[in-house]
């Protein structure tokens, strides 16, 4: 359905590599996720794709379509919600459905039973304009006016971010649904929280694409055992891990510090308790935990920094 | 077509909508003309002037009711000596001292030749140039009237007929400037600040991302402004012509022609602007910038072209609204027709051309 073979884009006369020599394949109803930080390479990614921007190198079709010689087809067949909100804030919920249904050549009516679900939500407040609207309702709006054409492909750019965490979650729903009645969806998002929620995933990082996989296979591939501990004094546990020569790794999640060790054997958790111990850390609680989507991604970057 | 509509109905929508658009829209070409109309005008109007009549006789009574029933001048005092004179500048009250000498009647008639002395405030020195002026030639139709046949045998009369203008009114003269100006900044930095708003607020990329054609956009964007335009180019006629006495002597279907073709210039000089940049600010400060000091200073409505150095002349060529100013001055003043302005028509229509074509050749269907 999508496809992009060595996609390369670069900014400011080749200085900034945005994306480099990427390769996805997406199948047909599919929902696909691109997990990244800010200034991975998503963004472009979706613009060469939804024909925004021509990359300096590389194949990538859309539903068949070549992205650079047959934009117009593409153009008339995706669904696209750019990162930043894109809707008129001067104009009303209604005005704003009822503009984009007209520029995609339908009626409203027409495709109400796809978006009814998601409509119903914010037509009580159909003749209030959009700029006055929460951040959730704006991101339904949007979705529904993507939505309004019936496209084959929905191409989705960071829709939840700056969204409360309930309306990302009711966002998610809603999603799923829409790849139920068959639309192949394409979604990055910088919170690996949301990774958990796509068919597939891929990470990327500095332009590069580090895995491609469905996030249970990313996580059961996790080449180490991954232990959480925690103690009194983190700030200062976090230090001492990093000093310790056992330990690989050490990150701070939340509450916990995850850590891996360099060669791990059954004594290397009661080795290192001994140890912290010995320095003054209370508290000390260690347990062996399942790695989540944000544990793969740092130590897939640890392993492409050296 | 409904694609269109839908797009133009929209975009009036966002007009109507924002105050600070219908202010600028609406608010500037008004403001403009009143403050031309009747703040910033260089005709010389009720000037104050004083009088030190040392002869206090039938001659000099008779000037004196000349000035005095002239829109030019106001007596605001009656001196009593030259000692006066110095007083009444120092304290602004008059610009102007006349002093008719002791008796002025008797030499008049007795020796064929008298004096009377004009004392001028020569600060602004175009306005005492412009009084003394006046003042000659009150004193001269005086002359004519009273004496002609008694004193002198032989004289020359010059007669001057202002044409197109007698009365010499300012209005004549800027309103066509304020149009041109008026249509140039309105057009470009509508159009500008318009197409840049949706690239800023990112709908540009759904526009683009949508079957619609881009120059569909592109054409639905300018329509709303070369519509709102003519409804301005309206509303500052009828202000110039009811409220300011503007005459109007030209066709008026010729008229509304070559407006649009400035119109449609400037709406393409707006999109070209939009190309190059990516923040309204930008926009608008380029459209201020590139359109605001050339237009005012290169189109001749406020400073003669014909004075200015060969360079600066040779750059106000290639400001659309200088053509502009020269046809509707033809147009409405003069009430030429087309023959007489066919040069610089073809001249603006070709700088229109130009700059439509450039700004869609430009004009990018993807985003860099």
């Amino acid at each position: 359905m999508i496809s992009l073979e060595n996609i390369s884009i670069s900014y400011n006369k080749g200085q900034i590599k945005a994306v480099d020599g990427v390769s996805l394949e997406i199948q047909k109803g599919e929902l696909f996720g691109l997990i990244g930080p800010d200034g991975a390479g998503k963004t472009s990614i979706f613009r060469i794709l939804t024909t925004l921007l021509l990359p300096d190198e590389g194949i990538a079709t859309v539903d068949g379509w070549d992205v650079i010689k047959d934009f117009e087809n593409i153009r008339k067949e995706v669904g696209y919600m750019p990162g930043k909100f894109s809707l008129y804030q001067d104009l009303s919920i209604e005005e704003n459905l009822n503009f984009f249904a007209t520029v995609f050549n339908t009626s409203v009516e027409e495709n109400m039973d796809l978006i009814k679900e998601i409509y119903d939500q914010i037509a009580p407040f159909k003749t209030r304009r959009a700029g006055k609207l929460s951040g959730g309702m704006k991101q339904k709006l949007a979705l529904c006016c993507a939505l309004i054409h019936r496209p084959s492909v929905l191409f989705l750019d960071e829709p939840t971010t700056g969204v409360d965490t309930v309306s990302r979650k009711e966002f998610w729903e809603m999603l799923k649904r829409l790849k139920s009645q068959g639309i192949t969806i394409m979604v990055s998002t910088p919170y690996m929280d949301e990774a958990t929620l796509c068919e597939r995933i891929a990470l990327i990082q500095d332009g590069k694409i580090m895995t491609v996989n469905s996030p249970d296979k990313i996580i059961e591939e996790f080449p180490y055992p991954l232990f959480a501990i925690k103690s009194d004094h983190m700030i200062q546990l976090l230090t001492d891990l990093r000093e310790n020569p056992s330990i690989k790794s050490c990150n701070s999640f939340g509450e916990n510090h995850h850590i891996i060790f360099k060669n791990f054997d059954e004594d290397s958790t009661y080795q290192l308790l001994e140890k912290l111990k010995s320095k003054g850390h209370q508290g000390l609680v260690i347990s062996k935990i399942t790695p989540t989507i944000e544990d793969c991604f740092i130590a897939l970057m640890d392993q492409n920094h050296g | 077509m409904r694609q269109f509509f839908t797009f133009v109905s929209k975009e009036f929508r966002h007009v109507f909508r924002d105050r600070k658009t219908m202010l600028m829209l609406f608010g500037l070409p008004i403001a403009q003309i009143l403050l031309f109309g009747f703040a910033l005008t260089n005709e010389i109007k009720d000037s104050k002037i004083a009088i030190l009549d040392l002869a206090k006789d039938p001659a000099s009574r008779a000037i004196i009711e000349k000035i005095a029933s002239s829109d030019q001048f106001e007596i605001a005092s009656s001196l009593q000596s030259q000692a006066g004179i110095e007083e009444t500048f120092k304290k602004g009250s008059s610009n102007l001292v006349l002093v008719f000498p002791v008796n002025f009647n008797e030499d008049l008639l007795g020796q064929n030749s008298v004096q009377i002395q004009v004392i001028a405030d020569a600060s602004d020195p175009n306005e005492a140039n412009t009084l003394t002026n006046y003042i000659n030639f009150i004193v001269a139709s005086y002359q004519r009237e009273e004496l002609v046949t008694e004193a002198i045998p032989l004289q020359i009369i010059t007669e001057i007929r202002m044409l197109y203008n007698p009365e010499l009114k300012g209005a004549t003269n800027f309103v066509p400037g304020v149009m041109a100006l008026v249509l140039m900044l309105v057009c470009t930095l509508m159009t500008s600040v318009s197409i840049v708003r949706e690239k800023e607020n990112g709908t540009m990329e759904i526009l683009l991302v949508s079957p619609m054609n881009p120059f569909l956009v592109i054409v639905s964007k300018a329509i709303p402004y070369f519509i709102l335009s003519l409804v301005n180019l309206t509303v500052i006629l009828l202000l110039s012509i009811f409220l300011l006495d503007m005459p109007f002597n030209g066709s008026y279907f010729l008229f509304y022609f070559e407006s649009s073709l400035l119109i449609i210039a400037a709406l393409s000089l707006g999109l070209l602007i939009s190309t190059s940049t990516n923040s309204q600010q930008a926009a608008m400060l380029i459209s201020l910038m590139g359109m605001l000091v050339p237009t005012m200073l290169l189109t001749g409505f406020m400073f003669p072209l014909e004075n200015m150095p060969v360079p600066l002349q040779l750059i106000s060529d290639i400001i659309p609204s200088r053509w502009y100013y020269i046809i509707a001055k033809s147009i409405m003043i003069k009430g030429l027709g087309f023959a007489a302005i066919w040069k610089e028509t073809l001249i603006l229509f070709s700088m229109t051309v130009f700059f439509l074509t450039i700004s869609f050749k430009k004009f990018n269907i993807r985003l860099q």
